[in-house]
């Protein structure tokens, strides 16, 4: 591996925004480790302070969220000794959406001889986010990778195995080796049901304070530092207070804020959100990953795209008619007058070229009148030849679970005919800003999983977010947080009841009266699928200055209707899931249109982000000179932003431009 | 097509319920069961109606959140199928669905469709889990599980914890859930050491909330992770095992 000087110019301007509103601020400090990124983690580790086993129960540590980064976070910091209180929404921690991930998790464990290493996964991970990620966060989840895949193993996930008892593998989108551990196509449910039995036993064991059915409305700040979170129990409509030490937020992704998306429908933005109203920075918002294989929109009342696992890619040919507007059946057409794009034009990566490129393909197909299936705005994934070449026993091995569920929602059977996919909004990339330490510009705000915008860059690699949320719950967090914490031994916690928390508390009240006061007639899901609709046409997988200034003035118009034309039915003092959901889509509507803001100010392609007058030859055009940072946004609610920077350099895998020809 | 609703409504725990009537005119074979509560409730949240309160998240069958009662059966007519997977295409135009919540003992409804499983949370913590603390687990490729152990062990593990099969138990057993953690975690070499110690804490707290097994069978039918039905004999197993162990894990 090369290791040229750093490829990020020494000092640079940042350009000045062309978006109204907008002024540019400071240059962000990562608190990356200097030397080598290959070492900086081991570096990193022996500098922290530790906390001595005896003083750690003083530390009261607050997790919100209970998916693979929160359950591993509390149990691991439980399991040290900490006072640790676990927060989830649902009934049970089971059922954080890291649940729904298929496909499985990438580990740098190199154990075949397909030449696969850790600067091998670091290179393809920071390629395969465009170099719009930090370096030395991703040689960092490749060492931890080895430990995870280790630990899960140990406490329940049963990996796929080989026949002499290996542990099996398979290969990803964007990548030619094969790293990709699976637990048929269940990965995210086996890892995140050991993650959430692992959070019990510490219930059990008396260390970890659960709480279900409690969602977080704000963040307590108080000299500073964050202090603790304000909840509402979902039962009982009571509002309460919970100050600690360190706060973790691991509260998933915002996808959703699309209305459809892959995400499960009560997936949020909301704890993120208040947390960036208080002062948390919020990094590359308009980074959202559309996955390739969703299953096309059919009915205006469906309620979400359901995922297919990029696994599929491995086996499936994609493919749509060479003719627009070919009303045949797909079997009807022959051999010639197909047209399997992505092999064609990608011919080393082929049908596994990265999860933008094979987006932005096949909208493009749709866009030229080439999508297939009653609306045309899907293309196919066909599996003829693999099941001629394996037969359909070693399909239904690999994929059996995906094709029946494919069947339940589309009442089609792939054995027999090709499936239909589509691009939808999937898995953020965006979120809060934090730090080496996971540690937002909130001192004592650490973040965790897909609410931080680690590793990913403008794009995220498949496989890549399982393995990004499990090393930050049980890995990166247990290390980081007691060096937070150490220096605060002896100083008093903020009581629950202090003036800050109170604050806080008020102001939470204030907002779940002021949505049941609005007594308009339409309900929160009227304005949130009004919201999808213009984010898809304004900000999704092709965006232009033009679809994007649209969008946020049709952003600013709904959001003044949805004050005003709210109804939210029933009380605050029982369990109201319209209340929960009108609270989620006003802070959609405000994310949106910072969405849109960073998505218009950044003037140039790069991954996920693709920016229609930026394209050389229909690729993504990137521009290193001016855009080689990771904007981070103060959105202080007053419709200004401000974009304040952290210069991103690249030593070990030299900026260069992506290539999957 | 048009269909009519029978749905449970219940203001608390505490409350009595009651059925209530619905139409709902523009449902399609496509739609999923709840879809079809959500056109509901579009409906009657636009007419100032309060609308149903109903569980579910994922909707792709995997996150256990959802689950109801349809026409007296866990989840719907459709075999082993979650309520989001079941579609609206076995209905024909206007025809009548009672949509109730799931029926336990051990469930309290806590509003409209919405009850409480936590006593299956209550198993779990109670021993359904693993002693290893991050940072101690040995190579995975150290200790041997064959790929017929894996998928033996994948089989069981697949349950999505949705309660459906207590629902479905005359009896309110929980054999189906317990037995599937039970056969999934004895078929790991990790997890050896502690195997009669789990079956004792999970069984003695499943008998606090739940019924005895009579093997009725009812269980299997609506799973939707089609967890076999040799997971109730894994109680059993692990149970008789552990006794036979005592002291020994």
């Amino acid at each position: 591996m090369t290791t040229t000087a750093s490829s990020a110019p020494e000092t640079y301007d940042t350009p000045a925004s062309r978006v109204p509103g907008v002024t540019t601020g400071d240059v962000l400090d990562g608190r990356v480790p200097d030397g080598s990124p290959a070492t900086a983690w081991a570096r990193r580790k022996l500098a922290y302070k530790l906390v001595n086993p005896a003083n750690r129960r003083k530390f009261k540590i607050i997790v919100v969220g209970t998916g693979l980064a929160g359950s591993g976070a509390a149990a691991a910091l439980g399991e040290l000794g900490y006072d640790v209180h676990s927060f989830t929404y649902h009934d049970a921690p089971r059922r954080a959406h890291s649940v729904a991930a298929q496909g499985g998790i990438n580990a740098a464990r190199a154990r075949k001889v397909d030449n696969d290493s850790i600067e091998r996964f670091v290179t393809d991970t920071v390629k395969g986010g465009d170099f719009r990620g930090r370096e030395v966060d991703a040689f960092r989840l490749g060492e931890e990778s080895v430990r995870v895949i280790d630990h899960l193993n140990a406490i329940g996930a049963p990996f796929a195995r080989e026949y002499g008892g290996a542990l099996a593998t398979r290969s990803f989108g964007g990548v030619q080796v094969s790293r990709t551990y699976y637990t048929r196509g269940q990965t995210g449910q086996q890892l995140q049901v050991a993650s959430a039995q692992a959070l019990l036993r510490q219930v059990d064991a008396g260390t970890v304070t659960l709480r279900t059915r409690h969602e977080m409305l704000d963040l307590i700040i108080d000299d500073g530092r964050a202090r603790g979170v304000i909840m509402r129990n979902l039962l009982t409509g009571e509002i309460t207070s919970h100050t600690a030490d360190a706060v973790v937020l691991a509260t998933g992704g915002y996808g959703n804020v699309f209305y459809f998306s892959t995400l499960a429908k009560n997936s949020n933005a909301s704890a993120a959100w208040r947390a960036t109203q208080r002062g948390a920075l919020f990094a590359s918002p308009s980074f959202i990953q559309f996955h390739p294989t969703a299953l096309p929109v059919s009915s205006r009342w469906q309620s979400k795209t359901i995922l297919m696992s990029e696994s599929l890619r491995n086996d499936g040919r994609i493919w749509v008619p060479l003719a627009p507007g070919d009303e045949r059946a797909p079997n009807d057409i022959p051999e010639g007058e197909r047209d399997y794009y992505l092999e064609r034009r990608y011919p080393t990566f082929g049908n596994l070229t990265p999860r933008d490129v094979a987006s932005r393909n096949a909208s493009e197909q749709i866009t030229a009148g080439r999508g297939v299936g009653p609306l045309k705005n899907s293309v196919y994934l066909d599996f003829r030849d693999a099941i001629a070449r394996l037969g359909a026993a070693k399909i239904a091995e690999r994929y059996g679970n995906l094709f029946e569920m494919y069947t339940h929602a589309t009442g089609e059977d792939p054995y027999k005919v090709p499936m239909r996919i589509a691009p939808g909004a999937h898995f953020t990339m965006g979120g809060l800003w934090s730090d080496y330490n996971q540690m937002t510009s909130i001192p004592g705000l650490f973040v965790g999983g897909e609410a931080g915008w680690g590793y990913h860059g403008a794009n995220r690699l498949g496989a890549n977010s399982l393995l990004s949320a499990c090393v930050d719950g049980w890995f990166t967090l247990p290390y980081s947080i007691p060096n937070y914490l150490a220096p605060l031994l002896g100083q008093p916690r903020l009581a629950d009841d202090g003036p800050a928390a109170r604050e806080a508390l008020a102001r939470a009240r204030s907002r779940v009266d002021s949505l049941l006061a609005v007594d308009g007639q339409h309900g929160p899901t009227y304005f949130h699928r009004l919201l999808g609709d213009i984010l898809y046409a304004g900000c999704g997988v092709h965006r232009t200055a033009e679809t994007l200034t649209t969008a946020i003035t049709a952003i600013r118009e709904l959001r003044e209707r949805f004050w005003t034309e709210l109804r939210v039915a029933g009380t605050g003092d029982h369990l109201n899931q319209e209340l929960e959901r009108a609270g989620r889509v006003a802070d959609y509507l405000e994310l949106a249109e910072l969405m849109c803001v960073d998505a218009l100010d950044r003037e140039e392609s790069c991954g996920a982000h693709f920016r229609g007058e930026h394209q050389v030859d229909g690729e993504a055009a990137r521009d290193d000179e001016l855009w080689a940072f990771v904007s981070a946004w103060e959105a202080p609610g007053d419709g200004t932003f401000v974009r304040h920077h952290e210069p991103l350099s690249f030593d070990a895998v030299p900026l260069q431009k992506r290539n999957y020809r | 097509m048009k269909l009519t609703l029978d749905v449970w409504r219940q203001d608390n725990p505490a409350g009595p319920g009651r059925l209530e009537t619905y139409e709902v005119l523009d449902a399609t074979a496509e739609m999923s069961v709840v879809e079809l509560l959500d056109r509901l409730n579009e409906q009657l949240v636009e007419s100032g109606a309060d609308p149903i309160a109903f569980e579910s998240d994922c909707r792709e069958g995997i996150c256990g959140a959802c689950g109801v009662t349809v026409d007296e059966r866990p989840h719907g007519a459709q075999p082993n199928t979650p309520s989001c997977h079941q579609r609206l295409a076995r209905y024909s135009d206007g025809d009548r669905i009672r949509i109730e919540p799931l029926r336990s003992a051990a469930y309290p409804v806590i509003r409209d469709l919405v009850v409480d499983r936590s006593a299956l949370d209550r198993v779990i913590t109670a021993g359904g889990h693993v002693a290893i603390a991050a940072g101690t687990a040995p190579d995975a490729d150290a200790a041997a599980l064959d790929f017929a152990a894996a998928e033996m062990a994948l089989d069981f593990a697949a349950c999505i914890g949705c309660g459906a099969c207590v629902a479905a138990c005359p009896n309110g057993a929980a054999h189906l859930f317990v037995g599937s953690k039970l056969a999934h975690l004895a078929a790991l070499p990790t997890t050896k050491a502690e195997r009669g110690r789990r079956a004792r804490a999970m069984i003695t707290e499943m008998e606090l909330d739940f019924g005895p097994c009579s093997s009725y069978g009812e269980c299997a039918d609506v799973c939707p992770a089609g967890i076999p039905l040799t997971a109730i004999a894994a109680v059993n197993k692990e149970r008789l095992r552990a006794v036979l162990h005592r002291g020994n894990d």
